[in-house]
């Protein structure tokens, strides 16, 4: 810490970062087509750098804020940055996540495809550099301009392959309601700044709106952050940019531009409102809930296994939601020290999500290139073929199915625990609503299990639906290095959760006057109790342990009292010898039960066969139904207003000549009243 | 941690490895009694542990190291669940460990592992199985949790030594949301554990099974692991209920005198549990596999309705 303080400040460590970061893109730009410097040599670089920046943001969680201007931009108006531990912590968690992303790509993208790959750095590093960018600005015009640079970048990455039809359908969609969301946070920043025409934060800060403006930012803020993070209804971007986009990108766009949203969301209302109204934390809940939902029973029914992990993300940041709302409420009702715990339950999950799902994500792109194959029905059997990543990939299925000891059970049990002790809240209804919720939440961490299941099964496990499969191969090395980077972040944020909370309780400080640190009750190190131990406790390095132990003493009393002796054989199955790899369950009969049982959420049409069809096709489509009742009655409205107003347009200069005749009777008959 | 602690700890774990077998073999002589039949022995389950253990482990060509893995990780989950339920006492070091959440946590984890060796050999069997053990699960586990919230609630904490001290100090009454939990975890108990209305433990018919074609692949000392688990399993979820609704005869911190008498109030608790699980067995018929999601979501929405008479009346 002293070495920061003593010559440059953390903040310009940050944006010293961000300009290297932008340096590395211009250099890709020089190597446009020199696969060996910009994988070997520019993006390991990118991923060191990225390594400095989680410890700076470590470091800067606990510092108190530090803000810069810089002359960039329009003459009158410079750039803000301020570096508080809000800021930090979602600095951090870009490092971390970019630094296994990074180092990943630096093995992935050593192939042609599509762009050339100085082309895919530059759009890569303007990628991260306008995340960190956007985290640390500190005036709603930086803002805007990082945001819309990272929806921008974004966008040229996930239209990589542009010559895909199907591809450009999804950056267009992206774009669109990126610009949807972006149109209401301009506005919301409008309605924070109360007329002054100071649009920095700090003056915001100072502002206080009468409950009807607050309210009024609040909404504008969930409806454009919203679109980022992919909340009901405005999810349906997600599902189709993910899978578009090559897999690093994916997982930076999963695990860390989502996570932008969350923060915008947080910075909006806890901080530059300062005071939340009860119902916006209820209506964050609701919204979350149906979100999670909405995500976990669409994923289960999902064939393509970027999709499937698309609406996964969109059931944590359901989650996240959840306990956003609740954060809301406690603070609503002037109960800190559970919103304390709401709001780290939340961080605590942002920072899981963002290495689980990258972790997967990364998986996926590594299958991908190893098969060519992104269907599930085409899959299988690779844990012979990829030991390597399978292992690390089913470290990330226990934790994203949110299993102890790894870290998704953390995060979960601490939502769990603040979903469950609310009957203090002074609103009786809403104190018995909450609880409700938790079944809910149960509900669905358990849908997740399902789904990791069938995700994991599939790919890895069984025998190869497809031939060529058996010529898959193991991830590289950089891959490998990512790929470890991410899933001993899964284990360390799991087994040492109270190392976690302290590092992060700072933010619950700062945005709600109390943490959970100060009346001690995170626990020890080895123990997490966050209320007290009576009340609940866990301890997952003890729980590893232990299991571990039994596992290891199982193993060897068995072995010694007993024998170890193994004989191979076919399966058996039954006694049936005609066994085909066909005869595995696929992904659809493995989301089969979910689609019986969540029918009214599926758009479904079948198509069975006739009894005498010689060929027959069995061919099931499910659909997201809030496309046709949503979207395609916007896409309709819009239509028919635009062929109305289109009526005035005749293209004849006679009936022109008699609109401006009738205008201007009109005026002067207007004029003369 | 005490050593009266960790004197303790080791005899649960100790009790449950030697009385989840038994407890097997009691319904089985049970079920046998009710109906007609010739009672197996109750030790069966221990010579059937016995054979199994001698045998050679057949695996598949295909098999990979998780299918190898999976009834150790099984058996050790099941065995870390009855280490943290107290059934003798309920001075354990382990309780702090993990809470109810952790519990149920604790046999997801289970699941998953016995899901995906399942599914690793490849045959339509395996897969199917898993399948619907997943499907068990997901439905099952919400249901669960939703009873030990309402016990957490009740005595303010999801720690399972703190609820049942909080319970059994409490005196001989019935509370309407204990009342709904307990059928609630009945249900959700039967499911979970493979028994008759929704799993038949005594066929072989591939329609019908879940459990068993889990397990299909597995023989020697992983179907003993696998076998042994699931009994372990049965005593985790017996005493579980046993702890949660009759929780008089848990003995509290360096209560010798209860501690002495804990073991066979145990035996007979689990005993009478035992008969009567054996009865519902006798007494109801399978259902189709569609049938119990329904099942289950009958067992989910009384334990959500036990959680709203709790919050509603405060009892």
């Amino acid at each position: 810490m002293q070495i920061f303080s003593s010559t440059l400040l953390s903040l310009d460590w940050v944006l010293l970062v961000a300009a290297v970061w932008f340096a590395l893109g211009i250099a890709g730009l020089l190597f446009l087509r020199n696969f060996r410097v910009v994988a070997h040599i520019l993006f390991p670089i990118s991923s060191l750098l990225s390594i400095v920046l989680a410890g700076i943001g470590i470091i800067a969680i606990v510092q108190t804020p530090q803000s810069a201007v810089l002359a960039l931009g329009l003459p009158s108006l410079p750039f803000h940055f301020r570096l508080d531990a809000l800021s930090a912590f979602f600095v951090m968690l870009l490092g971390v996540a970019s630094a296994g992303i990074s180092i990943f790509a630096a093995g992935y993208f050593r192939r042609a495809e599509g762009a050339p790959p100085g082309l895919l750095c530059l759009e890569y590093h303007i990628f991260l550099a306008s995340m960190l960018l956007v985290l640390t600005a500190d005036d709603a015009y930086a803002f805007m301009v990082m945001w819309e640079t990272m929806a921008l970048s974004s966008f040229f990455l996930v239209t990589t392959n542009h010559r895909i039809a199907e591809i450009r359908r999804a950056g267009y969609l992206y774009i669109l309601i990126a610009h949807i969301g972006a149109i209401a946070i301009l506005l919301c920043f409008g309605v924070l700044q109360a007329n002054t025409g100071d649009y920095t934060f700090a003056n915001m800060r100072a502002q206080t709106l009468s409950p009807f403006w607050a309210s009024a930012a609040f909404l504008l803020a969930l409806l454009g952050f919203g679109a980022k993070a992919g909340i009901l209804p405005l999810h349906i971007w997600l599902p189709e940019a993910h899978p578009a986009a090559p897999s690093p990108v994916s997982a930076l766009m999963s695990g860390v531009m989502l996570k932008t949203a969350i923060y915008g969301l947080l910075r909006v209302s806890l901080d530059l409102l300062g005071s939340p109204l009860w119902w916006w934390g209820v209506l964050a809940l609701s919204l979350g809930f149906l979100t999670a939902l909405f995500g976990a029973v669409f994923a289960a029914v999902q064939s393509d296994m970027k999709r499937l992990l698309a609406y996964s993300s969109i059931e944590n940041i359901g989650l996240l939601v959840i306990a956003f709302g609740l954060a809301l409420i406690f603070t609503a009702y002037k109960m800190p020290a559970l919103a304390a715990l709401a709001l780290i339950a939340m961080l605590y999950h942002c920072l899981n999500h963002a290495v689980f799902k990258s972790l997967l994500f990364l998986g996926t792109g590594a299958v991908l290139h190893a098969t060519g194959e992104r269907s599930l029905g085409k899959l299988g059997g690779l844990m012979r073929f990829m030991p390597w990543v399978a292992w690390v990939m089913l470290l990330g299925v226990v934790a994203s199915a949110g299993l102890p000891p790894l870290n998704g059970f953390v995060s979960e049990w601490l939502l769990l625990q603040s979903l469950l002790f609310t009957s203090t809240i002074p609103n009786p209804y809403l104190s018995m609503l909450i609880p409700i919720f938790a079944a809910g939440v149960v509900l669905v961490a358990a849908l997740a299990g399902y789904v990791m299941v069938k995700f994991f099964g599939i790919i890895f496990l069984g025998r190869p639906r497809e031939e060529k499969l058996v010529q898959a191969h193991d991830a590289g090395k950089f891959e490998r290095l990512g790929l470890l980077w991410l899933a001993s972040g899964c284990v360390l944020l799991g087994v040492f959760p109270v190392a976690v909370i302290e590092a992060i309780d700072p933010i619950a400080v700062q945005l709600l006057g109390q943490g959970l640190s100060q009346s001690g009750r995170i626990g020890n190190w080895l123990l997490l109790a966050p209320l007290s131990s009576e009340r609940a406790a866990y301890s997952p390095l003890i729980f590893l342990l232990v299991t571990t132990l039994v596992v290891v003493l199982t193993m060897l009393i068995v072995h010694r009292t007993y024998h170890g002796r193994v004989r191979h054989a076919n399966p058996w199955d039954c006694g049936f010898p005609l066994q085909t790899s066909r005869m595995q369950d696929t992904a659809e009969g493995f989301g089969q039960p979910i689609r019986q049982i969540f029918e009214p959420f599926f758009r479904m049409t079948r198509q069975l066969p006739a009894p005498f069809d010689s060929a027959p096709r069995y061919q099931v489509t499910v659909e997201d139904p809030l496309w046709q009742w949503v979207y395609v009655r916007i896409a309709r409205a819009t239509e028919n207003a635009s062929r109305v107003i289109g009526m005035l347009q005749r293209g004849r200069i006679s009936i022109y000549l008699l609109y401006s005749f009738v205008t201007l009777i009109a005026l002067l008959f207007f004029t003369q009243l | 941690m005490n050593l009266e602690g960790v004197l303790a700890q080791l005899a649960e774990m100790l009790v449950a490895l030697v009385a989840a077998p038994l407890l097997m073999g009691w319904v089985n002589m049970c079920r046998a009694w009710l109906q007609n039949r010739r009672a197996p022995p109750l030790w069966q389950p221990f010579y059937l542990l016995h054979k199994l253990f001698h045998k050679d482990s057949v695996v598949a060509h295909d098999a990979s190291p998780i299918f190898r893995l999976a009834p150790y990780v099984v058996f050790g989950c099941m065995l870390l669940a009855c280490a943290i339920i107290p059934t003798i006492s309920t001075n354990l070091p382990l309780a702090p460990v993990a809470d109810a959440i952790a519990l149920v946590g604790l046999f997801s984890l289970a699941r998953l592992f016995i899901s995906l060796a399942a599914m690793d050999i490849g045959t339509a069997f395996g897969s199917l199985g898993a399948r619907r053990e997943m499907l068990i699960g997901f439905l099952a586990e919400p249901a669960l949790l939703m009873v030990l919230f309402t016990a957490s609630l009740i005595s303010n904490s999801t720690s399972l030594a703190t609820i049942v001290s909080h319970l059994s100090g409490r005196g001989f009454s019935i509370l309407p949301s204990l009342a709904f939990a307990g059928v609630a975890f009945t249900m959700v108990s039967l499911a979970e554990n493979a028994r008759v209305p929704v799993d038949n433990p005594a066929t072989h018919l591939e329609l019908t099974m879940i459990h068993e074609a889990l397990i299909l692949e597995y023989s020697g000392r992983h179907l003993a692991l696998m076998e042994w688990a699931a009994a372990l399993k049965l005593f985790a979820y017996s005493c579980a209920g046993l702890a949660l609704f009759f929780p008089w005869g848990v003995a509290a911190a360096s209560d010798y005198i209860a501690l002495l008498f804990a073991l066979p109030v145990l035996t007979v608790k689990l005993a009478t549990g035992g008969f009567l699980l054996a009865l519902i067995e006798t007494l109801s018929a399978k259902m189709r596999i569609f049938r119990a999601p329904e099942f289950l979501a009958t067992a989910f929405l009384l334990g959500v309705l036990a959680l709203l008479v709790h919050l509603l009346l405060g009892a």
